[in-house]
């Protein structure tokens, strides 16, 4: 049996069922209205959302892996294209493009010129420091950790604070390998 | 504009090779090491208790994995036999067979380990590993009362993958 080659971003967003991105991105605005509220401080805000994130994305990876057959991520550069050409797609309906890398290949950014988030959003004055779309950082860096990639991953541009594009920043810490996790004398 | 998965699981399974029950038992570890499940259909003779036998179990996995990336005839980046690997680096095995019984063993990316220990004489289950890391997915990884990382208590996993398993060739 040859392996199976990864599944394109697209085909796996055909096959899946989906829902109206309305929907979805209108119970994201009560969730930070929520937090808003409940919280007070936007960098609070920003905080929760980021902690929401991480924990989504740390179940979200095993659906990743399994749909779209992925077989490794050891690369970060490659790793960094199939998180914006297959996963974007796959939970999001849009691609984002890989670019600024810097010397090392440790670096990159994802931008966005498309996020179904914020449809309908306007960020009041009173809001200036959220990130509103924190939570994908979140996801992002949660997803990483459970491939052994220790991440940052930070805004850089935002549309609603008036930037052209969403760009988002991915920094990589360290690879941490798998330790043996029983001690000998056990 | 529409997105987001549904429930389906798909790719729906492979078809059954063989009739009967040829599964011995089945092991989740995941990637710290923590036995997330483990299931028995047919294991007549048990030598140790449970916490030793996964124990032996991620051992061997861990043990092999480095040898078999050691081998490797054809690839240059070889790490020194032990030093652990990142999930998914260099060569992985999927199965070894005994004159009593097959292991299939499968690992994702994430580092989620499914061992199926099978009758001898059973076929390629890497499709079947597969279908049921999917089922791990629909029916633990989407459970919001399931923290990852925590052993599976979800009795509908369990009674979806002994039906699927009793398929099994």
């Amino acid at each position: 049996m040859a392996p199976v080659a990864p599944r394109s971003g697209d085909a796996i967003f055909a096959n899946v069922e989906r829902v109206n991105a309305e929907l979805f991105t209108l119970t994201y605005g009560a969730i930070v209205r929520q937090l808003l509220t409940d919280l007070e401080e936007v960098d609070e805000v920003n905080k929760q959302l980021d902690q929401m994130g991480y924990n989504i994305g740390v179940r979200l990876i095993d659906e990743f892996l399994a749909k779209s057959n992925v077989s490794r991520c050891v690369d970060f550069k490659e790793t960094a294209e199939v998180i914006a050409k297959v996963g974007f797609k796959m939970f999001l309906g849009v691609t984002a493009t890989v670019s600024n890398w810097d010397a090392d290949g440790t670096t990159c950014s994802l931008i966005l010129e498309d996020n179904p988030l914020v449809d309908f959003v306007e960020l009041p004055d009173t809001c200036q420091g959220l990130y509103y779309c924190n939570i994908l950082s979140g996801v992002v860096r949660g997803a990483l950790e459970m491939v052994s990639m220790k991440t940052e991953v930070t805004w850089i541009r935002d549309m609603l604070r008036g930037d052209d594009v969403f760009e988002l920043q991915l920094k990589l810490l360290k690879q941490v390998p798998e330790e043996y996790p029983y001690k000998d004398d056990e | 504009m529409q997105f987001f998965g549904g429930s389906e699981i798909s790719p729906s399974p492979p078809p059954p090779t063989a009739s009967g029950n040829n599964a011995h038992m089945l092991y989740v570890f995941n990637r710290n090491g923590v036995c997330l499940l483990y299931r028995e259909w047919n294991r007549p003779l048990k030598t140790l208790n449970a916490q030793q036998d996964h124990k032996l179990m991620f051992g061997l996995l861990f043990s092999l994995k480095s040898l078999t990336a050691k081998m490797d005839p054809t690839s240059i980046e070889k790490g020194n036999l032990g030093v652990p690997q990142l999930p998914g680096q260099g060569c992985s095995f999927h199965s070894f067979r005994t004159n009593t019984y097959k292991l299939s063993f499968m690992e994702s990316p994430s580092g989620i380990k499914i061992i199926l220990v099978t009758h001898p004489r059973t076929g390629d289950l890497r499709d079947s590993l597969k279908y049921i890391y999917n089922l791990y997915v629909e029916y633990v990884v989407k459970n919001p009362l399931y923290s990852p990382g925590t052993p599976i208590k979800s009795e509908l996993f369990n009674s979806t993958l002994d039906q699927y398993v009793r398929g099994l060739g």
